[in-house]
């Protein structure tokens, strides 16, 4: 089990104030992604459900039961930092066998418990060998591999991807998310990468300067940004953002439009532009449009094969059911 | 990227440092020379340098006539005692310092480098009265905990200048882990500091051995050193160059040997992380 | 960044060593400054009562004063000009490529490692023996006249023996300091068309300078508090009696506490006047 209630937790180091004070529940099983830009208060969140820091003001409660004053060590949950905080000077056997020597369990059965995450994390290998001796992704795994063998209610993960090159990234994206369909744990996981937010999370929660902008599905946030900061910050390439008359024919005062919703054409269209720079990445090719009439340059994501280059004039077509609307607080408008 | 220079600019290098630095380890050399001479060849003119009868005389009669063995397990008691007692205190404070540090920890830290500035001379007759009236004048004891005080600082500032390598991401995921305070010092910070805690032992070592203020002030037969023992050489037995090269010798060579170990250490330790 | 618990804690785990040098300190101060406002002579009479700023005014007042004064900043200047100069000189050849590097290190170290009254009592009589030190034989080797060293230079003779002992200090900190200078300012000083004297001048010089500040500070501070040296080879005859010395004599030999006393406090102020530079120099190394 593990389900955790923040109830108006707050933080502040000294007189500022990071968490204003905020509510959030995470239901047992829930793969949820914390996501923001830096500094927006995502890891001292993850921290303070860990118990690695006080919170200011506000309950925290895990399972129904009050955890606000206690110890991390006895939440019953488990971290992966960024840096994997492995224990340099012991084996990786041992690294993974130190949270249940410290909960005093018999020598058989942390053994078994050792013995079994290893060969699920495919470390049998390496059981022997110092942290110093493995390979960035195996030390990520290893790092995992102290979280399972608890058996804890939550596993909490702090940016645990960002020191892996991108070809790892992708692979180990993939096995944690293996590993939370096999456990149905409840996992808490921080980052800035919006990629990673949407394609593991059941939830996502966006933040901003301590503040919960939006929380849902990857699909809802996609679908129904509550405002432009969500907007902005979910999807890639970044929505396009109008203001002005062409805001203003939609009643709004700003509006926004993803670029994959975008139809080029050669001949005819709603906007006509000039291709300044365009992207190919095989798969897609990105045009950024300048000269449309509008202040705004215009990306557009259109079929790898669509060919047009730098000064081509081409056409676009936004599709008319996927316009986002906000109003002059930048929220949306239904 | 390193320079690749000619042999002959290395070789010239090569031969002026080792002249220099033969020149500045040569009153050592000689001091130990000397202890293997008899006493008429110690003072032969022109001075004899490797070519006289090898002889440990000298080394047998400073035993003999001054209990050598005692003063060196004086001087072992003393240093060992006050620095393994120092550190033992100093573990916990460094800690906190390291991990836990407050607004007030900088200046915790030069306050206390600030008491090791204190000149010993300004406060010598309080001690030694203090001494005199707790019974501690010429006891190992007294001297334990009087280097210990003068070192404390050194040890907390050195393992202070080791702990703050380490990542405190580690010391939270043992937290994490379950380890209580003294599981997290005993199982994980002791172990990944071990090369700094060994360094800090070593250097503080050498510092004790070597004081004579404290040791030369406080001490007369029971508790004296070899600082004391040396200095009891001064006259008139100093005009037996054998033996006292002999002693002399005895009373450097463990440190020299120590002192090799740890001098990669020593800057750190002794500019407080100033220069590294 | 912590909780409020390991914050309790931390000022738990502090508390001995805090508490200790606190007592370390504040104790022996007070009875110092109680006695120094005192007449006290524990073998002629004992406490004699208040007497104000009487010892601090005779202490200075006192013919030995000023030639202690005197000795002092000659043996701290002396030593400090001799450690640091040949101490840069010395840390720039082991910087140089060369074969057996680490043994030359280790030569040059050694002296630091000798206990001070072994350093004193072998360069007393086996090198600065008038008859038969090793200095005299020199000395005969070219046709001259032996020097009695410790009586008729008396401050050389210590200023000798004290570089010799914290050479190594000097050197070793400036070597380290310039292994940590980045190679490629003097490569690009050099593409420049900086000459030898010039490169030296204008890069290794400034980047040494902090480690120059530092070494001169903690040495001043061991220096001012010299003892064995003296101690064992003049006794503080010839001139030599520091600061240090006199109030040793003070309060040990002639047993005049109140008057030693007066004088230790000026050797704190002294002391802590270096202090303060120090601190502010590591001080700053601590924020970075």
């Amino acid at each position: 089990m593990g389900r955790i209630q923040l109830k108006s937790v707050t933080k502040s180091f000294g007189d500022v104030e990071v968490i204003p004070p905020l509510d959030l529940t995470i239901e047992d099983g829930e793969f949820t992604v914390f996501v923001g830009p830096s500094g927006c208060g995502k890891s001292t969140l993850l921290r303070l459900i860990a118990g690695l820091e006080d919170i200011t003001s506000g309950h925290i409660e895990i399972d129904g039961t009050d955890a606000t004053d206690v110890p991390p060590a006895k939440r019953g949950l488990a971290m992966v930092f960024q840096s994997y905080a492995l224990y340099p000077h012991m084996t990786v056997r041992k690294n993974i066998a130190f949270p249940l020597r410290m909960a005093k369990l018999d020598q058989a059965e942390i053994d078994k418990r050792v013995e079994g995450a290893a060969s699920v994390l495919n470390l049998t290998d390496y059981l022997d060998r110092r942290p110093g001796q493995l390979s960035g992704g195996q030390r990520q795994r290893v790092a995992i591999g102290r979280a399972i063998v608890r058996e804890p209610a939550a596993f909490l993960f702090d940016e645990p991807l960002s020191n892996l090159d991108a070809a790892l990234r992708v692979g180990m994206r993939l096995e944690i998310s293996e590993l939370h369909e096999r456990l149905a744990t409840t996992m808490i996981y921080v980052t800035h990468d919006q990629v990673e937010a949407m394609t593991m999370a059941d939830k996502i929660v966006v933040l901003q300067a301590g503040v919960i902008e939006q929380v849902g599905s990857p699909l809802e946030l996609y679908r129904t940004p509550r405002n432009l900061f969500v907007a902005g910050f979910i999807g890639s390439p970044k929505m396009n953002f109008i203001e002005g008359p062409e805001a203003a024919k939609h009643g709004a005062q700003t509006i926004g439009i993803r670029p994959e919703h975008i139809a080029v054409s050669e001949t005819e269209g709603e906007w006509s532009g000039v291709v300044s720079v365009s992207e190919h990445l095989g798969s897609d090719t990105f045009f950024h449009v300048h000269e449309t009439g509008l202040a705004e340059t215009i990306t557009v994501r259109a079929d790898g094969e669509v060919g047009f280059r730098h000064g081509d004039r081409i056409h676009l077509t936004p599709r008319q059911d996927v316009i986002h609307r906000f109003d002059a607080k930048g929220l949306r408008i239904e | 990227m390193a320079r690749t220079v000619t042999t002959r600019r290395k070789s010239l290098n090569t031969v002026l440092a080792w002249a220099v630095g033969l020149l500045i380890f040569f009153p050592i050399l000689w001091t130990i020379l000397t202890s293997f001479k008899t006493e008429a060849q110690a003072i032969a003119s022109p001075p004899l340098f490797l070519n006289f009868n090898w002889t440990l005389e000298n080394y047998a009669i400073v035993q003999e006539r001054s209990d050598y063995m005692r003063f060196l397990w004086n001087s072992v008691i003393i240093a060992g005692g006050s620095t393994i007692l120092g550190v033992i205190i100093a573990v916990p404070a460094a800690w906190a310092m390291a991990f836990v540090p407050s607004k007030r920890t900088k200046d915790i830290l030069l306050w206390m480098l600030s008491t090791k500035m204190l000149p010993a001379v300004g406060v010598l007759y309080p001690i030694y009265l203090l001494f005199i009236r707790l019974g501690l004048l010429d006891t190992r004891g007294g001297l334990v905990v009087v280097l210990m005080l003068i070192n404390l600082p050194i040890i907390v500032w050195m393992l202070y200048t080791y702990f703050r390598e380490i990542p405190g991401e580690i010391l939270e995921a043992a937290r994490m882990d379950g380890a209580t305070l003294k599981e997290e010092i005993l199982y994980v910070l002791t172990p990944m500091a071990i090369p700094g805690i060994a360094s800090t032992v070593l250097l503080n070592f050498i510092l004790a051995w070597n004081e004579a203020f404290w040791t030369l002030n406080l001490t007369a037969v029971d508790a004296a050193p070899l600082t004391a023992f040396i200095a009891s050489y001064s006259s008139p037995e100093g005009l037996f160059f054998a033996k006292l090269s002999a002693a002399s010798t005895m009373a450097i060579a463990p440190i020299l040997i120590l002192g090799w170990f740890s001098q990669k250490q020593l800057v750190r330790g002794l500019t407080f992380g100033a220069v590294k | 960044m912590a909780t409020q618990h390991s914050r309790s804690v931390a000022r738990l785990m502090m508390a001995p060593a805090v508490v200790l040098l606190l007592g370390w300190m504040l104790v022996p101060l007070t009875m110092t400054l109680y006695f120094s406002f005192k007449k006290y002579l524990p073998l002629r009479g004992g406490d004699l009562g208040w007497v104000g700023f009487d010892n601090y005014v005779r202490f200075v007042s006192s013919s030995s004063f000023w030639p202690a004064v005197q000795a002092t900043l000659m043996i701290v200047g002396g030593v400090l000009v001799i450690t640091v100069v040949l101490g840069i000189l010395l840390a720039m050849l082991l910087d140089q490529p060369m074969w057996g590097q680490g043994v030359v290190r280790i030569l040059v170290i050694a002296p630091f490692f000798v206990m001070p009254t072994v350093s004193a009592l072998v360069w007393k009589n086996m090198f600065m023996d008038p008859v038969n030190g090793l200095l005299a034989h020199l000395w005969r080797f070219f046709g001259a006249e032996p020097i009695s060293w410790l009586s008729e230079a008396s401050m050389t003779s210590i200023i000798m023996i004290v570089s010799w002992q914290w050479l190594p200090f000097a050197t070793l900190i400036l070597l380290t300091a310039i292994q940590s200078l980045d190679s490629e300012q003097l490569e690009a000083a050099e593409m420049d068309g900086a000459p030898v004297l010039k490169r030296f001048y204008h890069i290794v010089l400034p980047h040494l300078s902090r480690a120059i500040t530092i070494v001169i500070l903690i040495q001043t501070i061991f220096l001012l508090s010299i003892f064995a040296e003296i101690f064992v080879t003049t006794g503080g005859a010839f001139g030599t009696r520091t600061l240090t010395y006199l109030i040793f004599q003070r309060v040990l030999e002639s047993q005049n506490v109140g008057l030693g006393s007066a004088g230790g406090v000026y050797a704190i102020i002294l002391a802590n006047i270096v202090a303060i530079f120090l601190m502010r120099i590591v001080g700053k190394n601590l924020d970075a």
